[in-house]
């Protein structure tokens, strides 16, 4: 018995070493272009580098301010204003994303003729450039020429000048992310719908429930972790969202749809304000961060795991 | 199992989040940097290069230059050009990088701050400001200048001087509708118009039809320093010390510009545009006038079913007119300034580049020789092709200081604001004022 765990032990030390080289590459990649930065860019955040003179040890001292950028940040009001966007953006696409989501899933889960096809095509805007995507909604979303407006007109509304007005800017790129999302998200629910035992169905066929009662009862409940998933991945998404703005509406109208990414790239590579971006970025990360750890928590309360 | 699996995804996508974030731009790293490492450094401490004695120097030397202008459409020009250079010069090689004007910001920057900067490379008005300021251009001596056009020289200088040359140049003309002058019975415009015979022309013109306007001038802080100009007005003091965005002429000069939106409609605001572009306006005939660049000849000449043509753009108490022009500049740090320097200035103005570049149809040289220009004239459309160079008499040069991308943005978001009517052209300009002084040190 002893002698058969010894054995092992040796054993899985062996095949570590042997990982290594073959880990090697891609760790080291990791380590130089990505951890190393992350960490740099912590410095650079105590700082008020411009982003242009040599940065050494030396440059990073003598322009060391400490936490003087944060400070500013939190103090000044585009900050804030930056980030209710952001989160009036959150709160009108998730819900809509999701919601659209399942609904492609459980319209892809049929086994129909040519359902592949269907997969694909509901896929495509996922695939596709977010620039092409963005010019494209740009056109759909124009008042005067645009399809969705001429749709309105039909049932008698005028629709609103989509990008140009204040109210009416952050849901129409709402809708152009919905467009381009659900088809991500709906995959990854399509696999979790898959999974689910067809045993639960039959079975509560048996018991009489109807296909909401099933809906209700058995989909929902064994797709939480699949939901659980998309929710963290869009939230985070969504605080980086950052090309369909920059090209739709540039910020505008009147920087009602100013949003944090966009502010970081403007301080840093247009502003050459780099330690007051890295600082926001930190905050961005931070914010990112916790609220990712607060639904790991909250997620006890209602995503179901299975055995 | 199912719970694990959820969370190696998770981490799995909060990392590759993280990763591509930023991704992308930086892994491009430049080819031709190990010939630079191994010069030694004892060069680079001398800021000031004098370019006078490089051709008679026997030796080779290899020097990168970078640029964006030559993208999408030119990359050949300014090889042929370079053909030419090494005739007259056959010590220097240059490697030419012509990168994406979407990447080429970041990643110059980039490159600057690793100490991987080419030897000399282009920059727009925005960036030569911050650059020339933060130390990383050298200075240039010894440039001929005489056939440069003195304004667009100057645009390059700091405190009296010279961090780079002006690689090409455009500048902004009126550009009107002749067809819409006739149906609205108004007389072409002239040299002589002032924005008060403008306004009367565009009243009679918009109210040729409801979708039809007199005229669209971009709100932005570019279109507000130049007519700033045309009313005796401009965003700084004379020795660059103070903000003056508030004062007097300054109002009167945004007032011109906002209330022929707000108040005459002769401009259609942001919405009346539904999302189409001011030169897709002009092109379907719906726009009387458009102040804007001559890069514009082309793309009208293949569009307009209407006669059109230009004129030098109308003035306040005077006149002032708008050019673009990008720098090309020496990198503090390289070791081989005088051959980078050579390279630029003969890009930028001698006569064999300027002749490819006016074939080529790609902007202007920078340069006074008019008879080179010759054959610029000779195109038409548009007839009075004349205007392009009699507006070089009222050159207008930008504000540049250091944080200008800064500055330009506070002012264009103010002036946005008093177009849409949520603030008043005083209180837009004050609160510009007011916001400069406070987030810009002069």
């Amino acid at each position: 018995m002893e002698m058969g765990v010894r054995v092992k032990n040796i054993k899985k030390r062996k095949l570590t070493i042997q990982a290594v080289p073959f880990m090697l590459p891609s760790v080291l990649g990791m380590v130089i272009f990505s951890f190393l930065p992350i960490v740099i860019s912590i410095l650079i955040s105590l700082t008020d580098w411009n982003g242009l003179d040599k940065l050494n040890a030396q440059t990073l001292k003598e322009c060391m301010v400490g936490f003087s950028n944060y400070i500013a940040i939190l103090k000044s009001s585009e900050f804030w204003n930056v980030l209710w966007h952001t989160v009036y953006y959150i709160i009108l696409y998730i819900p809509l994303v999701l919601v659209m989501s399942l609904f492609i899933a459980s319209i892809l889960n049929r086994n129909m003729k040519g359902i592949g096809i269907f997969r694909i095509l509901y896929y495509i805007p996922v695939l596709t450039s977010w620039v092409a995507a963005s010019l494209i909604w740009k056109w759909v979303l124009s008042p005067q020429y645009g399809v969705i407006n001429q749709l309105l007109g039909y049932i008698g509304i005028t629709g609103p000048n989509w990008l140009t007005d204040k109210v009416w800017a952050m849901p129409a790129i709402v809708l152009a992310s919905v467009w381009k999302d659900m088809g991500f998200y709906g995959l990854f629910l399509l696999s979790g719908l898959k999974a689910i035992d067809i045993g639960y169905y039959e079975a509560s066929r048996v018991d009489g429930a109807g296909k909401v009662r099933q809906f209700f009862s058995i989909t929902l409940p064994l797709l939480t972790p699949s939901l659980f998933f998309c929710i963290i991945m869009a939230l985070i998404n969504a605080f980086q969202l950052f090309p369909q703005v920059q090209i739709m509406t540039e910020g505008g109208p009147n920087g009602a749809t100013q949003v944090m990414v966009e502010r970081i790239y403007t301080y840093g590579f247009k502003y050459f304000k780099m330690g007051y971006a890295a600082a926001y970025s930190w905050i961005l990360f931070v914010i990112i961060f916790a609220l990712t750890l607060v639904q790991m928590k909250l997620q006890k309360r209602w995503v179901y795991y299975e055995s | 199992m199912k719970k694990k699996m959820v969370s190696v995804l998770l981490t799995g996508a909060v990392l590759t989040s993280m990763l591509t974030g930023c991704g992308g731009q930086e892994e491009k790293a430049p080819a031709q940097q190990t010939q630079e490492e191994v010069q030694p450094k004892e060069e680079a401490s001398k800021e000031s290069i004098d370019i006078s004695a490089t051709e008679t120097s026997e030796e080779t030397v290899e020097i990168t230059y970078a640029n964006f202008n030559a993208s999408g459409g030119n990359e050949e020009t300014l090889d042929k050009m370079y053909a030419a250079f090494q005739e007259e010069y056959p010590n220097i090689t240059v490697n030419i990088e012509t990168i994406g004007y979407d990447d080429y910001f970041t990643q110059m920057q980039t490159r600057v701050a690793g100490g991987t900067a080419p030897d000399c490379y282009e920059l727009n008005i925005e960036n030569f400001a911050a650059y020339a300021n933060k130390g990383v251009l050298a200075e240039l001596t010894g440039i001929d200048v005489s056939g440069y056009n003195a304004t667009a020289l100057s645009a390059f200088q700091v405190d009296g001087k010279q961090y780079g040359v002006p690689g090409n140049f455009s500048n902004v003309v009126l550009i009107y509708n002749k067809d819409l002058f006739d149906q609205a019975g108004v007389s072409y415009p002239d040299d002589t118009w002032t924005w008060d015979e403008a306004m009367e022309a565009c009243e009679k013109i918009s109210a040729l039809g409801d979708d039809i306007y007199g005229i669209y001038q971009p709100i932005t802080f570019n279109e507000f320093f130049k007519v700033a100009a045309q009313y005796g007005g401009g965003v700084l003091n004379a020795d660059k010390t103070e903000f003056t965005i508030n004062s007097p002429e300054n109002v009167q000069a945004a007032q011109m510009m906002i209330s022929k939106i707000v108040d005459t409609n002769v401009q259609p605001t942001e919405s009346q545009m539904g999302g189409m572009g001011d030169w897709d306006l002009f092109e379907s005939g719906r726009l009387g006038m458009i102040p804007t660049g001559i890069w514009a000849f082309g793309a009208f000449t293949d569009a307009c079913e209407f006669n059109w043509d230009i004129c030098v753009e109308p003035g306040g108490t005077q006149k002032a007119t708008h050019f673009f022009s990008n720098a090309l500049v020496v990198n503090a740090d390289s070791a081989k300034k005088e051959a980078a320097a050579a390279w630029i200035n003969w890009l930028a103005s001698s006569d064999a580049a300027a002749k490819m570049r006016i074939e080529a149809g790609w902007d202007l040289p920078a340069i006074s020789d008019e008879t080179v220009l010759v054959g610029y004239l000779e195109i038409t459309p548009p007839e009075n092709r004349q205007a392009v160079f009699d507006s070089l008499d009222h050159l207008a040069v930008a504000p540049i200081i250091e944080d200008y991308s800064l500055m330009a943005d506070i002012i264009t978001d103010k002036l946005s604001r008093a177009a849409s009517g949520e603030l008043t052209v005083e209180e837009a300009l004050n609160q510009a004022q007011e916001e400069c002084s406070a987030q810009i040190k002069l």
